[in-house]
Formats: C-alpha cells, structure tokens, sequence
C-alpha cells in the first residue's frame, strides 16, 4: 500500500492544547496540537463507540471522548483505561511552510 | 390519550434491544446545542481545587458526625448524627460515583480513580459493572432494551421505587450480583455491555466486597452491637433516601427513545446544600449533552446552553409536582409521558426525536 503525504490545512488552525477534525477520502482523522507546539494525527473516531475525537478534550498529550470520556495518549495512540480499551492508530505529521502535513496509507 | 395495557420489555436482552437497533435508536448520533469551540474548551477544563475542597469537607463530615453518632450511641441524641452521616454515605456518594467515574471532578486521575472506588463501595456499585453500566446510559440515554439505568419501567415499578427510599431492593439485587460476580460470572444483561478483557476485575473486586462485608458483620458479632454496620453497610440503607429524591427528577416521567437529551432529562435548580450533595448533577440536560464538562462548570455551562434548552424546573419541589402525577397516571396509561417544550430561540428537533416526542406522525 502506497503512503503519501497529505495536506491537512494551515497548522495554525489548530489551537495549542486542542484538536481539530480533518476529512481524506472518505476517512475521518484528528489532528491535535500540543501548548509546545508539537503535532499529531490519529484516527478520528473513538475505538471505543466511534464517537468523533475532534470534539472532545485536550489536556496535556491526552484526547478524551466527548460521549464516554474514554482517553487516549494522542502521541502514541494508548488507550488510558475503561472505557478506552483499543489503542488509536496514530500517523506522522510534519510542518512545512505552515502547512500541516499528514502520512497516510 | 387513550389507555392502554401495552408494556415494553426493558431488559437488554429482549426483543425491544433488537427493535433499538434496527430503528437506528443504538449508539445515534445524538442532538448537540452550538457552542463556540473555545467556550466549550474553556469549561471542560480541568481544575482539582474544587473537587478536592468538597472531599475534605466531605471526610471531615464524616470523622466528626461519625464520632459524634459514636459519642452519643445508646441515646436518641446520635440518631441526627447518623441521620446525616447517612445521607453523605449512602446519597452523596451517588455524584462522587457518578463524576469520578466520568473522570471529569478531578484534573489529577489517580484522585478520580480513587474516590471512584471509595464511592462505588459505599453507594454498593461494582466499579467495573457501573462503569460500563452508565457508559451505555449515556450512549442511548432512555432507549427502552439498550440503556440499563432507566430508573422504572412504563408503567411505573411504584413497590421497587417505595422500597428503594431506603434502598432495599437495590441491595437486594447488590448482594445476588455481587455472590454471582464471586463466582466468576455475569448476567446475561451484563454481558451485553461488559467487555471479556474487563470482566475478571469485576471478580475480584465482587471477592474483596463480599469479604469487607464479611469483616463487618463478623465485628458486629464480636462486639455485640450493631456500631460498626451503622459506618459501613447500613448507611447505603438507612441514607439512601437523598439519592433517589434527586435521581428520579433526572428523567423520570419523560420521552423515550429520544435521540434528544433536552426531551428526556431535566435540568433543576437546587439549593447550595442540595448542590453539595449532588455535585451539581441536578443540570442534568448539561451533564448528558457534555460530559466531558466538570461538575464545577455546569452552572456556566447551563448559562451557555439555556437559550436553546427548555425551562428549567425551578425547585425539587416543582419538579415532583411534574413527576408524581405522571408516575401515577402512566400506571394506568403507560403510553402518556411529559412532552419538554423547547423555547422558542431553540434549535428544532430532529425528526427521528421529534416523532419519538409525538410532534410528529
């Protein structure tokens, strides 16, 4: 399977210590910033009840679900406990003129 | 409204779960308020000062009415003290479950984690099966044959909810689970929202509860006096009676198989002392529509939303004035239920709800 980089927007759309949705054929992702300006990508839909990350909350390295609170480790995709019980996939991201750019499959 | 003798099958495993599903009523995308990403934000933010200020007091209370109840035991003069220290073990436990189980009443984890276990103990709810329990309330909220925490049935379960104001039949039903979970199994309904890779602490911890019991009522033996099962055990009893006033105004009496939380949650406004106990819980449209907000931030959060919720019921008081004639009118007309009237700068109903609601045909 090909991988490819994909453009995923300005990064300063994403605010420090937040996420934000992005939509790429047809498959949802969240993208998340952290306050020392690090970015990260996972999937977009919680593993636990496919609920979308992009409206949930953002502390430290840490995503919760909005609906169950379920919470991840968004540097590496680890569910944190009940009811997060399946790791995210996570992907590479990396900034280049102000651009987000997201490795996927 | 005509009567009617028609009743739904509420467990989880009959055929009202398979109807919730192929209706599209199971794991729905359900009506959200709009509300400015960065004011969101801001009120789900994490803060453990005020979580770790209502603990102390709360375990203070505890240490002075329980050596006060301990001071005064032989004489009429410990039966308030007990009476309070009740309330706070067997009631206000129910938000301290409730919250920390969210993770949401503490920004440090291991505090939430904590309290999580010392309440769900105290309340007699197996951490593990609650914790999957309320997340499935949360995910179809009042779905009849999906959500397992619908307070009574159409129509009303009178006889349980009398006996539950001194939570009789919930022990009952604690302890027949808790000797089941010993033996390393589930119920059928359990099954249903309890995962394999979790069910082995549901055992073990069902084995620690049966042997923290064991302890007590050996003490009341040894001691000859009922004294220790008066701080650990009879309490969930004797105080449970503040829970229940406060749950069965959440959404007794209102829609089912809504996929709109303004329609079948209230949201009531309370005293400080209530607010204490409760954690807030009585902005219960909030709570369900943004549980990732803290118990602290839901009076903000109500601020926020309200425009586009309907009335909040002004008192405890008034909402029983709602939830008792509907309990004693859905015993004869188990169809009849408490339709909410949104304001008029609200968002309209989905349709799915607004069918459900009987607005639509």
């Amino acid at each position: 399977m090909s991988e490819s980089w994909v453009d995923a927007g300005p990064a300063d759309r994403i605010s420090p210590e937040d996420v934000a949705r992005f939509e790429y054929a047809g498959r949802q992702y969240a993208l998340y910033r952290t306050t020392d300006d690090r970015y990260f990508a996972t999937d977009g839909l919680c593993t636990h009840e496919l609920v979308e990350l992009a409206d949930g909350f953002v502390s430290g390295t840490i995503i919760e679900c909005p609906m169950h609170n379920g919470r991840f480790d968004f540097t590496t995709g680890e569910a944190k406990g009940a009811p997060a019980c399946i790791n995210l996939t996570t992907y590479p991201v990396k900034v280049e003129g102000g651009r987000l750019l997201v490795k996927l499959n | 409204m005509s009567a009617t003798t028609i009743t739904r099958d509420y467990s989880l495993v009959g055929p009202e779960a398979d109807r919730a599903v192929a209706g599209g009523l199971a794991s729905a995308r359900w009506y959200a308020p709009p509300i400015a990403r960065a004011e969101l934000k801001e009120l789900m933010r994490r803060d453990d000062g005020p979580a770790i200020r209502d603990t102390l007091i709360w375990f203070a209370a505890f240490i002075v009415l329980g050596g006060l109840g301990y001071y005064f035991w032989g004489s009429w003069a410990a039966v308030p003290f007990f009476i309070v220290y009740g309330v706070l073990y067997g009631s206000s436990t129910d938000s301290r479950w409730h919250e920390c189980g969210h993770r949401t009443a503490f920004k440090t984890q291991w505090m939430n984690d904590a309290v999580y276990q010392v309440a769900c103990f105290m309340i007699m709810r197996e951490p593990e099966i609650w914790r999957w329990s309320h997340t499935r309330h949360h995910t179809d909220t009042i779905i009849v044959g999906r959500d397992p925490e619908i307070i009574t049935p159409r129509p009303p379960d009178v006889v349980s909810l009398l006996l539950n104001i001194f939570a009789l039949k919930n022990t009952v039903v604690f302890f027949r689970k808790v000797f089941l979970h010993s033996t390393g199994r589930l119920t059928d309904e359990e099954a249903t929202f309890v995962p394999e890779g979790e069910r082995s602490k549901v055992y073990r911890t069902a084995r620690i509860y049966l042997a923290i019991y064991a302890v007590v009522i050996a003490a009341c033996v040894y001691f000859r006096s009922i004294l220790p099962a008066m701080y650990i055990g009879l309490p969930t009893l004797y105080g449970g009676w503040f829970a229940l006033y406060c749950g069965m105004t959440q959404h007794l009496g209102l829609a089912e198989d809504v996929l709109d939380h303004r329609l079948n949650s209230r949201t009531v406004y309370m005293n400080p002392i209530f607010r204490f106990l409760y954690w807030n819980m009585n902005y219960h449209v909030e709570h369900h529509i943004f549980p990732t907000v803290p118990y602290h931030a839901l009076p903000r959060l109500h601020e926020a939303i309200k425009a586009d919720c309907p009335p909040p019921y002004p008192s405890s008081i008034a909402a029983y004035r709602e939830i008792i004639p509907t309990v004693l009118r859905q015993l004869k007309e188990p169809t009849y239920f408490v339709r909410r009237e949104l304001p008029p700068s609200a968002q309209p109903l989905r349709a799915a709800s607004a069918k459900a609601a009987g607005r639509l045909k």
